[in-house]
């Protein structure tokens, strides 16, 4: 009788602790997820310091861009509990903020000293706050981002080609300051062997599954003054969103991609638009800021080889904002080591390693640094972008808004359906029934 | 021949051996392999199992065996239609879990037919069906006519025209993407040997002409020899005494195609029709590889807009209102082919 009661008393031991297992781990362990690009490895590398502090195991969970909000999103809305951390779209904010997916950091800022004026107004405004621009924190700015161009250095500096380029334009060979001389410069480049091999004048961004052609557009867009509303906060979208000059801008990015794009260009995002250059085919390519360390260090196409520049202008100076911030998920079952994380990444040193590790971090003590404009050939022109900014939507319903305007313009632009004002009108009519549908209108 | 059992009905020990008491042979001469494996399932069945089914009736075990599929078939594929059903006369957005859920009466079925880019999404559709479906069945019966007449290593080319079949639509759509690449694709390359036309100055994927035609060519690469298979089965269904018969009647090869052969095999050419039919008009991820739906919207076939409607823009309640329309559509037009289906194998 006695070795049966042992024998159940050992059982009942063993099933408890190996019950109590799991939680114990869960509390060591916490899982960050975000999208699979070279800023992603910096972070990898970031994070080894946080745990070798706290003794927290980071586990990642990155997901190609092309699938990374249809993945997310699906986690988010199932309630599933597979991130605990989640660094996501700048976009993302409104829905997750309303739907109650992040946790609201305004109380954990005051109590951890944790100020959002240590960090670019910008940066705070498009990555952190929901509604945009008012004190309501749901995530700690992460990641700068804007969509700028490079091009090949090497190429501009030849004698024999700037030569070329000023009998047929009358003007030297130099970065374009505007969208006029972006599309006159590309034209010249297209078609022109150079090296003994066909070049092709730019390559930008087309793809219509995800976000890429509205992200390229908007560059277009942004620069020639397009706006969401005629007054902003009222959803009156006639007469802004199909202005002359969006018009005008759509038309511009339309003919680039005409008259200069390489071959079978016509679903292209970050990946393409990076392959295109890396193999020597394009005179300039736009991506976002966060491929520029990883370009620059290439041995065939960086170095000396590769410069960069903004978004040139329109009738205005601007750029279409990318980047992220870091928000806690509210279903993590480790709450206290998500938090720990956030508290951890927002000091100033974390921040500068950051950089120096190729994150765009937009904390003050780094973008303030008297070195910081020579720390990078980019580091500059980052600083520009980011003080010109322009963000889309970020309504809870931005991904119908979001939709609706990549098919208008993968229609127009790549399979030539009607004209630039007629895809313009017909996105108004569709983000006018949106708003209607959300009482917004 | 035929060995018979019988239960016993007397009171058994509950360490007795089955077969003492549940099994009495009523013939002796059971010899095939089917009833002595018979006897020896029924010897092996323990006793106290052997008593509990000795009470139920056919139909109690018959019940007792479905149920759990059809409690499988309500939760997976009934329940949901239901659902679909009732969400599809509300606002609902998976998206949203928090919001209200109105109904909206039949405001979604409203949008849905009077939505210019569905109607256009659904004559692209019928484009891909129509012509996939055609040209499977020319090259796919001609094929199969061919293999039936049992050439000199026809085993082996069976085999080689089944290897499309065999692969991943994945990868079928990841290998024509690159074999339809303007710069470096085979595609271009060969048409260019053929043509003088330069490779890289057209586009099979990139362009509004020549995409739907590009995801044709590789659903017909992938899925003749299917159709062919099938082809095959009906064409080797036809007694050959039949055309022996033709043979003495002196008729020619042109009529037996038509009198025997065309018709013997039809109804097997009907449901190749009808299989490639509903897998085509139901067409997603072979076309997401290859295009995604692009140039534009040129390529977007039914399935592709309800993905976006449904898990991209979250528009639950109209995406329910699509996917039934579209349930409805093929259900009734599926219904009407398998009458005409029916009627001609009564033949």
């Amino acid at each position: 009788m006695r070795k049966i009661t042992k024998a159940l008393l050992g059982a009942t031991t063993a099933l408890t602790i190996s019950a109590a297992l799991p939680s114990v781990s869960q509390a060591a362990e916490l899982t960050l997820c975000w999208a699979a690009w070279d800023p992603a490895n910096a972070l990898v590398e970031l994070s080894k310091d946080f745990t070798a502090q706290t003794g927290t195991e980071m586990k990642f969970e990155f997901v190609p861009w092309p699938n990374f909000a249809d993945r997310i999103l699906n986690e988010l809305n199932s309630g599933g509990k597979l991130c605990d951390l989640l660094i996501g779209d700048s976009q993302w904010l409104g829905g997750s903020a309303e739907n109650g997916y992040y946790v609201k950091l305004n109380d954990f800022f005051d109590k951890e000293g944790i100020k959002m004026s240590d960090f670019a107004e910008a940066a705070v405004n498009a990555y952190a706050t929901w509604p945009k621009g008012t004190p309501n924190y749901w995530a700690l700015p992460a990641m700068g981002d804007a969509n700028a161009w490079f091009y090949r250095k090497d190429w501009f500096a030849k004698p024999e080609i700037q030569a070329e380029f000023k009998k047929a334009t009358g003007r030297d060979l130099t970065v374009p300051a505007t969208w006029a001389e972006l599309i006159e410069t590309a034209k010249f480049f297209n078609g022109k062997e150079i090296d003994g091999k066909k070049v092709y004048g730019a390559a930008i961004f087309t793809e219509r599954a995800s976000e890429g052609i509205t992200m390229g557009i908007t560059q277009a867009l942004y620069a020639n003054g397009f706006k969401y509303e005629m007054t902003p906060g009222k959803y009156d979208m006639d007469g802004a969103v199909n202005s002359p000059d969006a018009v005008k801008g759509l038309e511009e990015y339309k003919e680039l991609y005409k008259c200069c794009t390489p071959p079978g260009y016509t679903d292209a995002y970050m990946g393409e638009t990076l392959d295109a250059f890396k193999s020597g085919q394009a005179a300039m390519a736009m991506n976002w800021f966060a491929f520029f360390p990883g370009l620059y260090k290439d041995e065939n196409v960086g170095g000396d080889k590769i410069g960069f520049f903004v978004n040139p202008k329109g009738t205005t100076a601007a750029s279409t904002l990318g980047g992220q911030g870091i928000s806690v998920v509210a279903n993590t079952d480790n709450m206290d080591g998500a938090l720990a994380y956030i508290k951890w990444f927002a000091q100033p040193d974390v921040q500068k390693k950051w950089w120096s590790l190729g994150g765009y971090a937009v904390h003050n003590a780094v973008l303030t640094d008297p070195s910081f404009k020579d720390s990078q050939p980019f580091a500059a022109d980052f600083l520009v972008a980011m003080n010109q900014v322009q963000d889309f939507w970020q309504e809870p319903s931005y991904a119908i808004l979001l939709q609706a305007m990549q098919k208008r313009m993968h229609d127009y632009v790549v399979a030539d359906k009607g004209t630039a004002k007629e895809a313009l009108d017909g996105l108004v009519s569709d983000w006018t029934e949106v708003f209607k549908d959300d009482g917004k209108l | 021949m035929t060995a018979r059992f019988r239960l016993s009905g007397r009171a058994v020990r509950p360490d007795a051996p089955a077969s003492r008491f549940l099994v009495t042979p009523v013939t002796d001469t059971d010899t095939s392999l089917m009833d002595k494996a018979a006897a020896k399932a029924v010897r092996a069945t323990p006793a106290p199992l052997a008593f509990r089914v000795r009470g139920l009736s056919d139909r109690s075990i018959a019940w007792l065996f479905i149920t759990p599929t059809i409690a499988l078939l309500l939760a997976i594929n009934i329940f949901p239609l239901i659902w679909a059903v009732y969400l599809s006369f509300t606002n609902f957005r998976a998206n949203r879990p928090n919001a209200e859920i109105n109904g909206v009466g039949l405001t979604n079925y409203q949008r849905v037919l009077n939505d210019p880019d569905i109607w256009q999404a659904m004559q692209t559709t019928a484009h891909f069906v129509f012509w996939t479906i055609l040209l499977q069945m020319l090259i796919g019966f001609a094929l199969a006519y061919l293999i039936d007449r049992k050439f000199r290593g026809h085993a082996f080319w069976t085999t080689v025209i089944l290897i499309p079949m065999m692969l991943s639509p994945a990868v079928v759509g990841n290998f024509w993407r690159f074999l339809y690449q303007p710069q470096i694709g085979l595609f271009n390359y060969i048409y260019s040997f053929f043509t003088g036309v330069p490779p890289s100055s057209f586009e099979m994927l990139g362009s509004v002409a020549l995409s739907p035609w590009a995801i044709i060519i590789v659903d017909t690469w992938m899925w003749t020899p299917y159709v062919m298979l099938i082809c095959l089965a009906g064409l080797r269904s036809i007694p050959d005494y039949i055309y022996e018969a033709a043979e003495v009647d002196r008729a020619s090869a042109w009529r037996q195609f038509w009198s025997i052969t065309v018709p013997m095999a039809l109804p097997f050419i009907m449901l190749a029709v009808l299989f490639r039919a509903i897998e085509n008009f139901k067409m997603f991820d072979m076309v997401v590889l290859l295009t995604g739906g692009g140039p534009g919207s040129t390529t977007e076939v039914a399935s592709i807009t309800l993905k976006r409607e449904a898990f991209e823009s979250w528009r639950t309640g109209r995406a329910s209102a699509f996917a039934i329309i579209l349930f409805v559509a093929v259900f009734g037009l599926a219904n009407i082919y398998v009458k005409a289906l029916n009627k001609v194998k009564q033949r």
